[in-house]
């Protein structure tokens, strides 16, 4: 239990993101940027990390808030609760795969603080990794998971690059499904990721699982007009109804023409989370099924296609069926 | 005999970590409200932090604030890294608020912030001075009769051991005040985030519709 209360550290609060910058600059690898905290208070309270000064991000009321833009689009306040997501009807009548996705984060109370920066910039869940073992992402020269006893069966089929640990945001599908851009403020100024973009693999810097760098602030996650209104499906699956990470999930946006019984897939955007160290684009799929009729048989032949080249561990084999399952029932279902 | 024996054949605790023998009592107390910890029985976790008693940096957070606690204002001195779940246990006395994980990952400190549930053990408590806090404790009427989820709770035998009950009070009063006449699966969904070791959830979701059915409009906690 005494491991339990966080290390010591300075609290800053500021009410504008001009400060929380300065506030991050000055601070360096010793500052953090907290969200709604339910990330970082875990590394604290196992005293794994520990940052000596800790910059409260939720009084910036400029970060909040879902708008709908000029030019069609909508734009989301990076410190936007995940139940205010859930249940804004912007975001509901124009791009319902963010809001199912969002209802389906962890917890009623963790929805009610969570915010959707801190789910799409949130740290790999690898056990190992969260134990605090000196591993390839915690900057050591080891994996623990990458093994044939580690007890992998949440990690990747692909993208192993010394770390086997995934993307484990439900959202962060959805907002590649939507091809969402993500404003980033830093030292340089503003400058605008698209969210394909935002997420890094190890292969670029196995310390990261994003572009976020330390006095980086996410501050908005803009969705495009292009989308609004499309064809959606987003499904996950976990052990658990509620708390648990996803095994798989899936988010698809569609633009669909024809009548009903006979419609054709015209346009097709397709993200699988949580089997690669990224939301994973299923770029294979979106080539098959593109132009095809939206029937059983289309949806069977992607899901073949979606799994193709998969390399799984030693206990994560029953995520190619289930993720070949997802993929089918996303075309076939929309 | 060693020279801190009282006659009664055992030593009396010794408290050097925290004050020297020559300190007295009102002089001990002083000493821990001064350096940010609380003198209640699980106040050890707050003094073993590390936490000087000085004022922090220039910039970061005023240490002494007031908190809106189930109506009433309470002045508390609460450190930069001080949950709301350590706040109202061992600073503010109200331990009807538990503490199962600490992680945010059994929902028995669930509390209300602004009507919202929330895990008070992943909320700095300087991240909720502004807000209004309602505890188990802030649930009954001014004359101490139950909230109805509480009467409820006991009619239909919700609780078995009692220890996630608080939590689930909280979970269950913040749905039927956005939503009076909730379905089953509703109330299932509202108390998802609430586990329960002693497998009581079949007798919590009675009890929620039983409070709900009462018909009572329930006053905003």
């Amino acid at each position: 239990m005494s491991r339990d209360m966080m290390s010591a550290f300075e609290l800053y609060q500021p009410d504008t993101v001009e400060g929380a910058v300065e506030l991050l600059g000055r601070f360096g690898a010793e500052g953090w940027a907290l969200a709604g905290g339910n990330d970082s208070f875990d590394w604290f309270k196992d005293r794994v990390k520990r940052p000596k000064y800790v910059v409260d991000l939720g009084g910036i009321a400029a970060l909040k808030g879902v708008r709908e833009t000029a030019d069609g689009g909508v734009e989301i306040g990076a410190l936007t609760t995940l139940t205010e997501i859930e249940r804004s009807s912007v975001i509901q009548n124009r791009y319902k795969v963010l809001a199912e996705a969002a209802r389906r984060v962890a917890s009623p109370q963790i929805r009610n603080s969570g915010t959707i920066g801190g789910n799409v910039s949130q740290d790999a869940r690898c056990w190992y990794y969260r134990y605090g073992v000196d591993c390839y992402r915690a900057g050591g020269n080891t994996c623990y998971a990458d093994t044939p006893e580690g007890q992998n069966r949440e990690h990747c089929l692909w993208g192993a690059d010394r770390c086997v640990a995934v993307s484990p945001s439900d959202t962060a599908p959805a907002l590649v499904a939507l091809d969402a851009t993500m404003v980033v403020v830093g030292p340089g100024g503003q400058r605008e990721v698209k969210a394909e973009e935002f997420f890094i693999g190890p292969n670029i810097d196995i310390e990261r699982m994003t572009v976020l760098e330390d006095g980086d602030v996410l501050t908005a996650i803009k969705l495009p007009a292009e989308w609004s209104g499309a064809r959606f499906y987003f499904e996950k699956v976990a052990d658990r109804n509620t708390w648990d990470f996803p095994l798989v999930n899936i988010a698809a946006a569609m633009k669909v023409s024809g009548a009903a019984g006979a419609e054709t897939v015209d346009q097709i955007r397709i993200v699988a989370g949580a089997v690669q160290c990224v939301p994973r684009r299923l770029t294979v799929v979106e080539e098959v099924v593109r132009g095809q009729a939206k029937t059983a048989d289309t949806a069977s032949l992607a899901g073949q296609s979606a799994v193709r080249g998969a390399t799984p561990l030693n206990f994560n084999h029953f995520k190619i069926p289930l993720l070949q399952n997802l993929v089918m029932r996303a075309i076939r279902d929309a | 005999m060693a020279d801190n024996t009282t006659g009664r054949g055992y030593p009396e605790p010794r408290f050097d970590s925290f004050v020297s023998k020559a300190t007295s009592r009102r002089q001990f107390i002083k000493g821990v409200i001064f350096s940010g910890a609380a003198v209640s029985g699980g106040g050890y976790l707050l003094s073993i932090a590390g936490c000087s008693g000085q004022q922090g940096s220039a910039g970061g957070v005023e240490r002494l604030l007031t908190l809106s606690v189930n109506g009433q204002m309470r002045p508390v001195d609460v450190l930069p890294n001080e949950t709301l779940a350590m706040t109202l246990r061992y600073k503010l006395g109200l331990t009807g608020t538990k503490l199962g994980c600490d992680r945010g990952e059994c929902g028995a400190c669930t509390v209300l912030v602004d009507g919202v549930t929330n895990y008070s053990c992943s909320t700095l408590t300087h991240a909720v001075r502004g807000r209004a806090i309602t505890t188990i404790e802030g649930l009954e009427g001014p004359n101490g009769e139950l909230h109805v989820v509480q009467q409820a709770m006991i009619d239909e035998l919700g609780p078995q051991c009692g220890f996630c009950t608080p939590g689930q009070i909280m979970s269950a009063v913040a749905l039927l005040n956005e939503k009076p006449k909730p379905t089953r699966d509703e109330v299932r969904h509202a108390l998802s985030g609430n586990l329960c070791r002693c497998g009581a959830y079949d007798h919590y979701l009675n009890a929620v519709m039983r409070a709900a059915e009462t018909g009572e409009r329930v006053s905003q906690a």
